[in-house]
């Protein structure tokens, strides 16, 4: 790597962490207008003003909002999230069991789309023009134009109300057999896997396109090359660049698809955890939230930026 | 499919395919729908005209009731006025928004380019659909609110799209004629940059205007969007999403009123003359 890839990769990661500061800014200070008054919330309609007065005192809320925020970021540097107001269990505690299963459905999810849209996208791009092509192209056009719940909604309709293969809802308590396993993470991961799936193979089959109008592949072509050699050895190896890329950007849909795909299938993860939070005001809850899903997407854009960076043969 | 259908000429001179003219036809229809809906309705919407709850299709109730026996098609055709309305207010303030403070960024360069920047890619590093959630929680799902969040959320990539555009522009000579001219940045921007960029540009509104559909659609279904009385399509599929066990037709025309509008945009937007799409700027 030469230092000037080296200076790129640099600079990107310095203004990741520019985007983080400003992120940590905006998410505390959007959770900070949530109305109603934290202290009255809590302590119910029957309160006497000076018990809200006290609870506001020992809750900080009197201190100036840059003061709460000072406090809130030193905080998450010790790895304090803070207490939960709804029922004063330490936010990390209630987090992290629904953060194991967060990851478990993003897991699986990458673990099945990546290889399937991957094959998907790279054939499309090989047989351009073909029926093939033609039919996956209109395919994921189609799952991109709809909203997430539809997908699942129509998963649901498909799978569970006219095969009836699969229940409804997930419940992970449950499980107690692999079959049970499956039964419970075949419904949420479905519908993740085909919203994921369609935006990457869009990516992939416009990297390869890209590659394969390029001068090298087309001397390939007059060189005699086949079809296949053409593509395994003078594009793909070329297209790899773009196409981890597009695998990075697209799993950042991730953050998006699991808010309504746990809410649908009322999968106890973290996005569920924070769509309640946000129904009970509990501010630490979702700031804690809100930062977990920033910091993931910002670890995938970065990762998808850098990753196009060094593959640019240019700065190599 | 696009490619089957053959081109042929328009009055306006650009050479236009099949699918594109359906699409087109289709998002006017929901246009029109959007505007006549109260003249057009069949019932009122807070009616209950049906004894059963998620009634099927049959004649006077074509698409059937919903959760409480309201006539389907009546709150279809409403919901068309809400999601296309706010979907679009919200739109134009975004582009608009987004798109002049591009342009200005890429003519002063600088301090303000590098500033404006910064911030707005920050605020794109917010997944769309968190940032709802927790700005809708704040303020409220009033409609204003609502256009105003939808409207912020998608400035940061409205404003990246048009500064691209725009920077090319500003390295042209006509551009540095203009400035030793000693010209204003209000027209550098409205009469050199705008005229240049502005096909792009639209077709960027339209793919936008999709996006803050579908996040309406999604923060709706949260149950954080439009606030019943009122229903857009996506809180009519929430409302009813209790028929899906029976494929009620309460919760799948909605969604399916959603699609015909995302696609048809989409669609619309992918068989415009090339001249028109030209992104790569």
């Amino acid at each position: 790597m030469t230092s000037g890839v080296l200076n790129l990769v640099l600079k990107r990661l310095a203004i990741a962490v520019v985007t983080l500061l400003i992120v940590l800014f905006a998410v505390f200070f959007a959770t900070s207008m949530l109305p109603g008054d934290t202290a009255s919330i809590l302590l119910g309609q029957a309160a006497t003003p000076e018990a809200v007065a006290g609870l506001r005192e020992a809750m900080h809320l009197n201190d100036p909002a840059i003061l709460r925020f000072l406090l809130w970021v030193v905080g998450l540097l010790h790895g304090d999230l803070g207490t939960s107001y709804a029922n004063e269990m330490p936010v990390a505690a209630l987090i992290g069991g629904r953060f194991v299963n967060t990851m478990e459905l993003a897991g699986i999810t990458t673990l099945l789309s990546v290889p399937l849209a991957l094959t998907l996208g790279i054939t499309a791009a090989m047989l351009r023009g073909s029926l093939y092509d033609r039919a996956v192209t209109i395919l994921s056009i189609g799952v991109i134009s709809v909203p997430e719940f539809m997908v699942a909604t129509l998963a649901v309709l498909l799978f569970a109300v006219y095969l009836k293969w699969l229940p409804a809802l997930s419940s992970v308590n449950e499980a107690h057999t692999l079959t049970d396993l499956v039964r419970i993470y075949a419904m949420p991961v479905i519908t993740l896997t085909f919203v994921i799936s369609a935006q990457m193979i869009r990516m992939t089959r416009a990297a390869v396109i890209e590659t394969l109008s390029t001068p090298y592949v087309e001397m390939a072509l007059l060189k005699g090359a086949s079809r296949g050699r053409m593509v395994l050895k003078h594009a793909l190896p070329n297209a790899l660049g773009p196409i981890v890329n597009a695998v990075a950007l697209s799993l950042s849909y991730l953050v998006g698809g699991v808010i309504i795909v746990e809410t649908i299938f009322n999968y106890p993860g973290i996005a569920k955890l924070m769509v309640d939070a946000v129904a009970t005001r509990d501010l630490p809850l979702i700031q804690s939230c809100a930062m977990i899903f920033c910091l993931g997407y910002l670890l995938l854009i970065t990762v998808a930026d850098i990753i196009a960076i060094m593959s640019n043969p240019r700065l190599r | 499919m696009a490619r089957v259908a053959a081109s042929r000429r328009s009055l306006l001179g650009h050479s236009y395919n099949l699918v594109g003219v359906v699409a087109a036809l289709v998002i006017l229809a929901w246009t029109l729908i959007a505007i006549f809906a109260p003249a057009i309705i069949p019932h009122s919407i807070g009616d209950i005209v049906d004894d059963d709850y998620f009634g099927p299709m049959r004649q006077g109730l074509w698409l059937g009731s919903d959760y409480l026996g309201r006539d389907m098609l009546s709150r279809v055709l409403m919901g068309a006025r809400y999601t296309v309305g706010i979907s679009l207010a919200a739109v134009v303030i975004a582009c608009f928004s987004g798109v002049v403070l591009g342009m200005i960024a890429a003519v002063t360069g600088g301090w303000l380019d590098t500033c404006l920047s910064r911030f707005l890619d920050a605020m794109n590093s917010i997944p769309s659909k968190l940032f709802g959630l927790v700005v809708v929680a704040a303020v409220g799902s009033s409609i204003p609110a609502l256009i105003l969040t939808l409207a912020v959320i998608y400035i940061p990539g409205a404003y990246r799209f048009a500064r691209a555009l725009a920077v090319n522009i500003n390295t042209m000579d006509f551009m540095t004629v203009a400035r030793v001219r000693g010209e204003s940045i209000a027209y550098l921007i409205g009469s050199e940059i705008l005229p240049n960029i502005i096909r792009p540009v639209l077709a960027d509104f339209g793919l936008r205007f999709v996006f803050i559909v579908l996040l309406l659609s999604g923060l709706s279904f949260l149950g954080l969007g439009l606030q019943p009385p009122l229903a857009d399509w996506g809180a009519l599929v929430r409302e009813n999403i209790g028929g899906l066990p029976f494929a009620a037709p309460a919760v799948i025309v909605p969604s399916l009123a959603i699609a015909s509008l995302t696609i048809s945009v989409n669609l619309l937007i992918d068989n415009l003359p090339q001249k028109i799409r030209d992104r790569d700027a």
